[in-house]
């Protein structure tokens, strides 16, 4: 039955067996005495090469690999969302359990507790005709989410008996169904999926509603579709993580898949303390009953770290096709081609620009097309948004891995060092950032939050760029010499840094901010600009607007005001017809 | 059970391979024996049917195809410990080189560690007061925590190092027990001799674990040296539930190490001529820091680094910032100026910070007043590039007083010296001192409450 061959070579983390082994590609194996996990990456008449997912000191040529007949998959059933997993989706409290705090090889765990009941509603009847996607059970899995079991995207035919609503473990049968043909399959609450094969849908609808973030340069200056894609980007200590949590936090989507690839340790706990303790704002419940972490840290093996972007994108369109609008946040995807390259080198293929291999451009935009805004297989509607965080190497931003993730995402939020350095954070640099999914979502914006809010953008990225171009002259003579009106440009791009683009992610208020306060503050500080150039127009200089202190009250909106006022913004409407009536009145 | 085989068939560099292996497993430490008796140690790196690649620690030198015996312990790299270890000094792959007889070891440990399992690290909130006010004020350094100074060669890290060393050992909580493990990667015999001297001067020398590969000794040792020393910091933190600080000085040449040997394997370079596992290798030591649920003890991690030619983009800072919970940077210029200790204020950060200061652990306006000079320090480098296009003489009189501010803050601030050890609330103080010098308008990173509590002084 399983087949079986020898190990003949070890090189790190890849292994190889002499001969034709009859094994397939991508087909999932345990190595070993102590039964290692592994995945076939290559294979040729004279020779097998395995990946292993552990670490291979103390194998020896000679020991044997068995192979499983199934390509290297995930359970997906309900479990999945407050917990913590590894890059092959085995739970780390699990692990902890068997191995202690540090850990442990061969540790055989189960992915999901096969012993936990489940109060289950069923939700299809006897003699009903099935497909793929169709809904045959809700149970809830947290307090937020309800998980709704589905008969296997490649199943079709008829139900022929279902048990009666009530407490299952997830690999109980529930109900049976008889294909066209004939055979009869057992249908559970879990389902098993190969990692590196897309999930089915009917069709993929094109962007139509942003993922609200609270994140104010984020969502007024470059939104990200729900089923987009985006890339961050960022030197280190730029804030790639910081960004990251914070959309993971507070951006609208109903699941959070948080990966983990080769990242920090120490990084990892914060999330599940934080994530712990933390409200959804909309639900008011714990953040952590609608996240998963896939945490495949960088010490942990390398070939793990390869496969974690994929069990997590796997897990992110099994709830999609629940119907549920899910954001992946990946942390780092250089990491992972890092792994890429690291494994390309022990394969001794050759290498492309700066070691990586050259399929690394159509690996990623395999991942990243995985994103999308879906029709499902049963009729629901459903996206994965894809947010990957890009490490430079250096900072430059022309490395193959930004460049090529460059060509498969739309919304790029380039991270700036010298914002960094400044501690303007989030430090996204609103020159070198762009969304290519602002005309999508224009009429969204429209209907949902005004009609005026295009414009005012427009406006706001307007006097920026302006700023920008000022800016040069003023690094060669100094601010003093500007005229009037160019003064009071950068005075109002000081107002836009710093109370509109730089947003606390450790203050109460301003950590997330609802559209309408955004909108609202975009119009207040437009609004002080018309009313200012009209004074600067009528010939008052800036030295004298300046000796009003509104600027600085409209910097500090951001705190003053809180996020479920908007009815205060007139308070600062009128104090700007004052500042007006004021100017007007001394001089 | 031990069979010896007598012969290799190729050497090359620090590798030598054997064929004929039965039943040898990877990475598998072998023991070689001359012709004249003498005895090395190696491991096996790579294993193809019955070719092993073995990594020679104490070089080929004096190494023959023909009469060298050779034999494999069926172990893997492991290391004696014991709380002896104390005060005592090692060479590169773990074996006593004080003279004082070897260590009767309660646990052997497998050198190459196993992670630690993020559900079980705590997240770390502990703050150490280093004395240090760019360190304490501006880039916290956190129990458990990796914060490793990037510094270019000629420039004073030891030195900052060994102050950190003095001061953070003999601050605050002496109850709880407090160790240092010491790593030397190809440093210069003068460099290991000046921390040894630092010890014994700051009175912590029998609570010095140290593990020396000097400049001069074998490469492939490099490679072992941090791992033995962490894997000894491990087992004092966390069996023996010491706080444990390692410092691994260089990190460069740890790097440069596995180059060599990389190459001379005949493995495919990626950047700059670094094997592509460089990021894994380093990550492995750097995530060997942190704290563990239910366990007293601690690891926190000061590695050391020279940046080549100074440049933060190299592979090997670039790498290691990519995996550390921030970094302390010491510039060039800042040492020109005589400022010590020399911290490039704005590109060095620690991650950790955020969460361990404020109210409860250091003071409530520790994050504002940090933020503020970052924000301030970083107008000052606008200004002065201003000044040096139009003169000083043009500047605004804003633009001066940044200026000034500038100069003030570098010359007390950072240039605090090498003997002073000032406690965060006297750091916060001065940070506040210094802010005053400029309008309260610009102070756009604290908050109305705070500014009316410390501006007025």
């Amino acid at each position: 039955m399983a087949k079986k061959a020898v190990i003949t070579g070890i090189n790190g983390p890849v292994i190889t067996l002499k001969g034709n082994t009859g094994f397939k590609m991508a087909e999932m194996v345990y190595i070993g005495k102590e039964r290692l996990v592994g995945e076939v990456i290559r294979l040729n008449r004279e020779m097998t090469t395995i990946q292993c997912f552990e670490e291979t000191t103390g194998l020896r040529p000679g020991e044997e690999v068995e192979s499983t007949g199934d390509a290297i998959s995930v359970l997906l059933g309900p479990g999945i969302l407050n917990n913590i997993f590894d890059g092959i989706e085995r739970p780390l409290s699990e692990i902890a359990l068997r191995t202690g705090s540090f850990i442990g090889r061969g540790v055989s765990v189960d992915s999901l507790d096969l012993s936990k009941k489940w109060q289950t509603h069923i939700t299809v009847a006897a003699g009903q005709k099935v497909q793929g996607g169709t809904v045959i059970a809700e149970v809830p899995e947290t307090s937020s989410i309800t998980h709704r079991s589905m008969v296997p995207p490649n199943l079709s035919g008829t139900i022929e008996s279902v048990k009666p609503d009530g407490e299952y473990s997830i690999l109980e049968p529930i109900a049976t169904l008889v294909q066209a043909d004939g055979t009869k399959t057992e249908l559970t609450l879990a389902q098993k999926w190969p990692i590196r094969v897309p999930r089915p849908t009917e069709q993929r609808y094109p962007a139509a509603k942003p993922l609200v973030t609270g994140q104010r340069i984020l969502d007024t200056l470059f939104p990200l579709a729900k089923g987009g894609t985006a890339a961050i980007p960022g030197g280190f200590g730029t804030g790639k993580t910081m960004t990251q949590h914070s959309i993971a936090k507070w951006s609208d989507a109903d699941i959070i898949i948080y990966i983990g690839c080769g990242e920090r340790g120490n990084e990892m706990t914060q999330v599940l303390e934080e994530f712990g303790e933390l409200k959804d704002p909309r639900t008011g419940k714990l953040l952590m009953e609608r996240t998963t972490l896939i945490a495949n840290t960088s010490n942990m093996p390398v070939a793990a770290r390869e496969a974690s972007i994929y069990t997590g994108v796997t897990l992110a369109e099994y709830y999609r096709d629940m119907g549920y609008d899910v954001a992946i946040m990946a942390d780092s995807t250089s990491r992972w081609a890092e792994a890429l390259r690291e494994l390309s080198g022990r394969l001794e293929e050759m290498p492309a620009e700066e070691g990586f291999p050259a399929y690394l451009a159509s690996r990623l935009s395999a991942f990243y097309e995985r994103a999308g805004y879906m029709h499902n297989l049963n009729g629901t509607e459903g996206s994965v948004s894809i947010i990957g965080a890009v490490s430079p190497q250096g900072g430059d931003f022309s490395e193959p891995v930004t460049q090529n993730t460059r060509r498969f995402v739309r919304c790029f939020w380039g991270l700036d060092k010298s914002l960094a350095y400044a501690r303007h954070y989030p430090a996204i640099h609103w020159l070198t950032s762009y969304s290519e999914y602002l005309e999508d979502l224009a009429p969204w914006y429209k209907n949902t939050v005004s009609p005026r809010f295009m414009e005012d953008r427009t406006q706001l990225v307007s006097i920026l760029n302006t700023e920008s171009s000022l800016m040069e002259i003023v690094k060669l003579i100094g601010s003093d010499v500007l005229p009037d009106d160019q003064k009071l440009v950068l005075e109002i791009a000081r107002v836009i840094r710093l109370g509109f683009l730089q947003q606390n992610a450790f203050h109460p208020e301003d950590t997330c901010v609802p559209m309408e306060k955004q909108f609202l503050m975009m119009e207040t500080i437009l609004y002080l600009y018309e009313r200012s150039r009209e004074l600067v127009a009528l010939g008052h200089p800036m030295s004298v607007l300046k000796e009003d202190p509104i600027f600085d009250r409209v910097i500090s909106i951001k705190y003053d005001v809180p996020n479920k006022e908007p009815e205060r913004f007139q308070e600062y409407h009128d104090a700007i017809d004052k500042f007006y009536d004021d100017v007007l009145a001394r001089n | 059970m031990s069979i010896e085989y007598l012969g290799l068939s190729e050497i090359n560099g620090p590798m030598v391979v054997l064929e004929g292996v039965q039943d040898a497993s990877y990475e598998e430490v072998v023991e070689f024996r001359g012709q004249d008796g003498s005895r090395k140690l190696g491991r096996i790196t790579a294993l193809t049917e019955d070719k092993a690649v073995i990594q020679v620690f104490a070089g080929t030198e004096n190494m023959s195809l023909m009469n060298t015996q050779t034999r494999l312990t069926g172990r893997p790299m492991e290391l004696g410990l014991s709380a002896e270890i104390l005060g005592r000094t090692f060479d590169g792959i773990g074996r006593p080189a004080d003279g004082l007889g070897p260590i009767n070891a309660d646990v052997m440990r497998n050198i190459n560690g196993l992670p630690m399992n993020p559900v079980s690290r705590e997240y770390p909130r502990n703050f150490i007061q280093t004395g240090i006010s760019t360190i304490d004020g501006l880039t916290t350094l956190i129990r458990g925590q990796k914060l490793p100074i990037f510094s270019g060669n000629g420039l004073p890290h030891d030195k900052l190092a060994a102050q950190i060393v003095r001061q953070a050992s003999l601050g605050g909580d002496t109850n709880e027990a407090f160790a240092i493990v010491f790593a030397a990667m190809g440093v210069k015999h003068d460099v290991a001799d000046f921390f040894r001297r630092t010890f014994e001067e700051s009175g912590v020398s029998d609570h010095v674990v140290t593990y020396l590969n000097l400049a001069n000794d074998p490469v492939a040792e490099r490679l072992i040296t941090p791992k033995v020393a962490l894997t000894a910091a491990e087992y004092l933190a966390f069996e023996c539930g010491m706080h444990i600080l390692v410092i691994l000085t260089d990190m460069t040449s740890f790097a440069e190490a596995l180059r060599e040997v990389s190459s001379s394997n005949g493995e495919i370079p990626s950047r700059k001529g670094y094997p592509g596992y460089l990021y894994s290798e380093l990550a492995t030591l750097y995530e060997r820091a942190g704290i563990l649920q239910g366990k007293p003890g601690s690891v926190t991690q000061i590695p050391i680094l020279t940046m080549p030619n100074d440049d933060i983009t190299h592979p090997i800072p670039d790498l290691t910032g990519y995996i550390t919970e921030g970094q302390i940077v010491l510039e060039r210029s800042l040492y020109g100026q005589s400022i010590y200790p020399p911290v490039s204020v704005l590109p060095s950060l620690s991650r950790l910070m955020k969460d361990g200061i404020g109210e409860g652990y250091t003071r409530a306006d520790h994050q504002a007043v940090a933020n503020q000079l970052f924000s301030s320090y970083a107008k000052v480098g606008d200004a002065r590039a201003l000044a040096s296009v139009i003169g000083e003489d043009e500047l605004s009189a804003l633009d001066k007083t940044y200026l000034e501010f500038g100069k003030a803050f570098e010359s007390r601030f950072v240039g605090q010296g090498d003997g002073v050890n000032r406690s965060i609330l006297e750091t916060l103080d001065l940070g506040w001192e210094l802010l005053r010098m400029l309008p309260r308008e610009e102070l756009d990173r604290v908050d109305t409450k705070l500014l009316d509590e410390y501006y007025k002084g």
